[in-house]
Order: structure tokens, then C-alpha cells, then sequence
């Protein structure tokens, strides 16, 4: 590798859990780069590892779970870092937002004290300038009333409302890299456009990168530069957002596109993938994804395919990737 | 402001309770067997003489008018004389409730300061080795009766060693201390098990809450995660069930003053029990049932402030 220093770069990221049938590897040999400002979409279904990636990423999976691979941001070497500067990175340099903002606030703080630890931990900002911050924070977010409502409680407030307050607090040291984990699974989908746009207009505020974990292909499409798919532990297809919707060129890309409707086509079945994701601790040999896949040959049951660059700025993990390809062209 | 109107609300449902108690104390005395009246004359008292006593003490009128006197004799502090030891009732429980009261406290500061560290460690190095002792030796702390407790650390720390006086009171507040600490650690070693196995329970399922994540992902240094965020969630539980065990210490504390020959409200209850001495164990039942209600009280308000879902 170059040596880069901007953004972030993760090299054969690895998240081991011990289970009782053996070990499982939620994340196996993962490369990411994100560049600076640019908003990236971690895509597969339940269980594909998109979560525990962004948990390896700030170190944040629980022991017995082991993380490994080489994650440098802005140069820095995350995975070797003493506490004290991980901490500093975390919540500062680097921020992350889940899924479900009711379990994620914790419930018996006011919003204000959950806003201003933050300041408090990665600021020398006094009391004064750290409850202006925290005003200021929640009409960036766009909560009305926001004066009144920095001394309520996670419950008092509504579904989108507690997002966007995870999102404030989750800001509130300008950081430059978001991870977001789901962020708008949970909310209705008036409410959910509205925080995409809210975390676009943030993304050029904060002039921040952004990667956005999430199964909801739509979301990917309207809000991301970039994309890469993952599927049991590992991505299988990378490339820029209108390449990859364009000509998938992974079977598994494809059967996720398909699964979703658009809109203006006359009435016809949704496509969906045939079985089931494997268990992490039961991966068939060869390709994980051969036993739900139309192309798959004898090659894919007995060897893994590596992720390969076919074409500037696209990888893909299949050995029939063109047959894949002419395949959608063809449908 | 709504916490206010919380305790407010809280303070008035006390007035039920306390009711309750007065019907309960009045008619529990009438159940027990044997009366005054030759408690005080003795079994070859004539009849004549028996209502003689009884019209003194009132004891000929109707029950309900017997009941509405008591009440209002409760409420102006006389609660009688003990027919024993021939002294106000109030007074023997203003000299004696107060050492049990701090015997208490003292087992429970106790129990709090063995049992919180402790469980975070338990919690927190879970299945390694000193979670494994630690919880082996609350085991065995919980598993063994209070009065052989406190026969054991009387021999070791009083007869042998000479560290603490073998019973009694002492005079001066910190001679109280000194004398009460062997029978509050026997009291507070059943409570702070107890206590340790609830809160370590309670840290292990919020150590893997997601806010706690959150927390970390914000950046915050690992001890304010855990006191902030941990602790504080974790306790909610474990103060509820430290309320409820501080009546269970109460009574605990008669078997404990009764081994250590501490003069405190468990033995004068056990002595008046023994003597039929009703306006005693009439004014102490009262007098524990109400601070038990009014540590009910504390718990709740505890609690409400901890957790403002409480509190709505």
C-alpha cells in the first residue's frame, strides 16, 4: 500500500467470536477506503458482518470477541493506539450512531449531560460555552424548542427526535469520520427521509466522511458515492453507487437489487434470494454464497473466490462475474 | 418539578399505610393469648379486682372506642406505660430504638462498602479467578445463620483477640461505634451477599447495554463510563431490594442484640413478648412499622431520582 494519509484505510479487518461449535468469523479479511467527505454504504442482509465491521473499526467489540487486520485514519495506526489516544479518537476524530436510539441513549441521563460529556471529554470548552454548544447542537439537528428540551429524558422524546439527538451528541465534537449503524431502520419513512437529509446537510456542515451500514438498497442509492456488499463476513463487491446498480456484477448484488421494487414498473413478483445467509460457524467451503447462487459451477464449491479488481475503482469476489454481468444486461 | 410532586404524591400514600399498621398493632395485641389484667395481678386474682384494672385501663369499653382512643393517645406520643417496668412506653423506645436504628445503619453502610466494589470487580472479571472467590466467599457469608456468625466473631475478635468488647453499648457516640461494630459486620455480612449477587447481575447486563457502547464511542474516559453510565443504571434494581432488606436487617437485629447483650428495641421486643407487656410491643410494632415505611419511603425517592422513568 501507498502511503496514504487521509481518510481511512482497512486492510484484512478480521472480528473473531469463540463459540461453542468453534470460532466464527463475523468480519473476515475486510478492505475499506473512505475518502475524506465522501459517504460510503456497507450493504448485506442480517448477520452479513456490516454491524461487527463498524464495532472493529473503534475497537469496540467485546472480549471473548478478537478483532484483527490494520486500520490506519489520517495515517494513524487505530489498532495500535494506547488507550488514552483511542479514547481521544473516539467521539473526537471519529463518531459513531446506532441503530436504535432508545436502547443507545442511556435512560436515565437528561440530553444535556449525554451532549455535553462529550464536549467535556474532547474539548477545554468551560461550563457556559459547553451549555451553548449543547443548544446549538440540538437546532443543528433541528429540534424544536431546544432550550426547554436539553433537560428531558431519552423517553420524552419521540422516535426521530431521539435519532436526531444521537445524532447531536454523537457530533458534538465535530468529528471527521461518522459511522452510522442502521441509523434509520428503526423510524417511520417520512422519518427516516428526514434524517438522511439531515445527515447529508451535516456531512457538508462537518465537511465529514460517512459510512452508512445499512440493508435498505434505496437509502444506499439515494444518499452514498460509494458502496461495497457483504456478504457472511466478507465483501464481495465494491464500486461507485450508479456502477453497481447499473451492471452488479456479484450474483448476490444482483439478487439484492432485485428484491427491490421499482416504482413505475407494472405489477410483477419481487425477486427474492433463495435460503438462507449460513451460519458463521458452519460456512460451506468454497464461495459462502454457492449453495443460494444460479451461476455457481463446481469451482465455487471448492474454491474461495478473492476480491478482484476487474475495472477501475470495482472489485469483485466471483469467478463467473461476467457471465453475472451479461446476465442483467440481457434481463 | 415533577420530582417534587413524585415525593409529594409518595408522602401522602404513607397515610394509608400508617392506618393500616394502627388497626393491625390494635387488633394483633387483643389476638395474643392471656390478658392484662392478670398479667398484672397474677393467676389468683379475684374477679372483682380484674374489673377493677380493666375499667382503668379502659379495657371494659367497646372495641371500637378502645381503638379510637389508642389512636389519639398514639398521635399525641403517649402510647401507655409498660406494665413491667412501670415507665412511659415512648420513653423505652426513645432510649432503645435508637441504638437498634444505628446498628442497622451501621450494618448497611457496611454491607454497601463490602458489596458494591466487590460486585464490579465480580462483574467485571467474570469467570476469572477472583470473581470466582469473591463469590465463593459471599456464599459462604450467606449460607451461614446470623446467631452462629456472630458467636464465631465474638470468640475470634473478643475472647481471643481482645480487639472489641465482648457486649453491651458503651457511652459516647463513637464508644457506640466502636462497641457495635461486631454485631453490624455479623448483621451486614447475610445483606451485603445478598446485595453482591444483585449488583453483580445487574452490571453484567448493563455492561452490554448499548448506551454503554455509545458511552465508549463518545470517548469518555472508562471510569465515568462505569460509574455514570454503569453504575448508575445498575443500581436501580439493587436499591430496591436494599430497601426491602433493611426490614429484613430490623428484625435480624434481634437475634444480633440478643447475642451481643446490646440494649436495643429487638431485645426489649423479645423481653416484652416474653412479660405479656402489650403497651411495649404495641408501641414498638408501631414505631418499627413506621420506620420501616419511612425506609420504603427513602428507597422510592432514591430510586425515582436514579431512574426519572420512575418518577412520571
Amino acid at each position: 500500500m501507498s502511503a496514504k494519509t487521509d481518510g481511512l484505510h482497512v486492510r484484512g479487518l478480521c472480528a473473531t467470536f469463540e463459540t461453542p461449535r468453534g470460532p466464527a468469523r463475523a468480519v473476515d479479511g475486510v478492505d475499506l477506503d473512505i475518502a475524506p467527505g465522501e459517504v460510503f454504504g456497507l450493504v448485506g442482509e442480517s448477520g452479513s458482518g456490516k454491524s461487527v465491521t463498524l464495532r472493529a473499526l473503534m475497537r469496540l467489540v467485546h472480549p471473548p470477541g478478537r478483532v484483527e487486520g490494520n486500520v490506519a485514519w489520517q495515517g494513524r495506526d487505530l489498532m495500535a493506539m494506547k488507550p488514552e489516544e483511542l479514547r481521544r479518537m473516539r467521539g473526537g476524530e471519529i463518531a459513531m450512531i446506532f441503530q436504535e436510539p432508545m436502547t443507545a441513549l442511556n435512560p436515565v441521563l437528561p440530553v444535556r449531560v449525554q451532549i455535553e460529556e462529550n464536549l467535556r471529554a474532547h474539548t477545554d470548552m468551560n461550563r457556559r460555552e459547553r451549555r451553548a454548544r449543547a443548544l446549538e447542537l440540538l437546532d443543528i439537528v433541528g429540534i424544536p424548542a431546544a432550550a426547554r428540551r436539553l433537560d428531558e429524558y431519552p423517553h420524552q422524546f419521540s422516535g426521530g427526535m431521539r435519532q436526531r439527538v444521537m445524532i447531536a451528541i454523537a457530533l458534538a465534537s465535530s468529528p471527521k469520520l461518522l459511522l452510522a449503524d442502521e441509523p434509520t431502520t428503526a423510524l417511520d419513512v417520512t422519518i427516516q427521509d428526514q434524517i438522511l437529509k439531515l445527515l447529508l446537510d451535516l456531512r457538508d456542515e462537518f465537511s465529514m466522511s460517512v459510512v452508512f451500514v445499512t440493508h435498505d438498497l434505496g437509502v444506499v442509492a439515494s444518499l452514498c458515492d460509494r458502496m461495497a456488499v457483504m456478504y457472511a463476513g466478507r465483501i464481495v463487491e465494491t464500486g461507485t453507487v450508479s456502477e453497481v446498480f447499473a451492471t452488479p456484477h456479484h450474483p448476490y448484488t444482483r439478487g439484492l437489487l432485485g428484491s427491490v421494487p421499482h416504482g413505475g414498473a407494472e405489477r410483477t413478483m419481487l425477486a427474492s434470494i433463495e435460503g438462507t445467509p449460513p451460519g458463521l460457524a458452519s460456512l460451506p467451503a468454497g464461495c459462502a454464497f454457492h449453495p443460494r447462487c444460479e451461476f455457481a459451477t463446481d469451482e465455487c464449491r471448492r474454491e474461495r473466490p478473492a476480491l478482484e479488481p476487474f475495472a477501475p475503482g470495482r472489485s469483485v469476489a466471483c469467478f463467473h462475474h461476467e457471465r453475472v454481468a451479461r446476465a442483467e444486461e440481457l434481463a | 418539578m415533577s420530582f417534587a410532586s413524585f415525593i409529594f404524591r409518595r408522602v401522602l400514600q404513607m397515610i394509608p399505610t400508617i392506618v393500616f399498621i394502627l388497626v393491625v398493632t390494635f387488633v394483633l395485641v387483643r389476638l395474643l393469648p392471656g390478658d392484662p389484667a392478670s398479667a398484672i395481678l397474677g393467676d389468683r386474682a379475684r374477679d372483682a379486682d380484674v374489673a377493677r384494672i380493666n375499667a382503668r385501663l379502659g379495657l371494659d369499653q367497646p372495641i371500637f372506642v378502645q381503638f379510637l382512643y389508642f389512636v389519639r393517645n398514639v398521635f399525641t406520643g403517649d402510647l401507655g406505660n409498660s406494665i413491667s417496668l412501670k415507665v412511659p412506653v415512648a420513653r423505652l423506645i426513645a432510649e432503645r430504638l435508637p441504638v437498634t436504628l444505628l446498628l442497622t445503619a451501621m450494618a448497611a453502610v457496611i454491607a454497601l462498602v463490602m458489596a458494591v466494589p466487590l460486585a464490579f470487580v465480580s462483574a467485571l472479571r467474570r469467570g476469572r479467578a477472583s470473581d470466582v472467590v469473591v463469590r465463593g466467599a459471599f456464599q459462604v457469608g450467606l449460607s451461614m445463620p446470623v446467631f452462629y456468625v456472630g458467636l464465631v466473631l465474638l470468640i475470634v475478635f473478643s475472647a481471643n483477640l481482645h480487639w472489641f468488647p465482648v457486649g453491651g453499648y458503651g457511652d459516647g457516640f463513637f464508644a457506640h461505634l466502636y462497641h457495635l461494630f461486631l454485631p453490624a459486620l455479623t448483621l451486614a455480612l447475610s445483606l451485603s451477599a445478598i446485595l453482591m449477587r444483585n449488583l453483580r447481575a445487574a452490571v453484567i447486563g448493563v455492561v452490554g447495554a448499548e448506551y454503554v457502547d455509545f458511552a465508549r464511542a463518545k470517548g469518555l474516559r472508562s471510569r465515568l463510563v462505569l460509574t455514570r453510565h454503569v453504575l448508575r443504571n445498575a443500581l436501580i434494581s439493587t436499591v430496591a431490594l436494599f430497601g426491602l432488606q433493611i426490614g429484613v436487617l430490623l428484625s435480624g437485629a434481634v437475634v444480633t442484640e440478643t447475642v451481643f447483650a446490646i440494649p436495643g428495641a429487638g431485645r426489649l421486643m423479645i423481653d416484652s413478648i416474653y412479660g405479656r407487656d402489650y403497651p411495649v410491643i404495641q408501641g414498638l410494632t408501631i414505631a418499627l412499622a413506621v420506620v420501616v415505611s419511612l425506609i420504603f419511603l427513602a428507597t422510592d425517592i432514591v430510586q425515582a431520582w436514579l431512574d426519572p422513568r420512575v418518577a412520571r
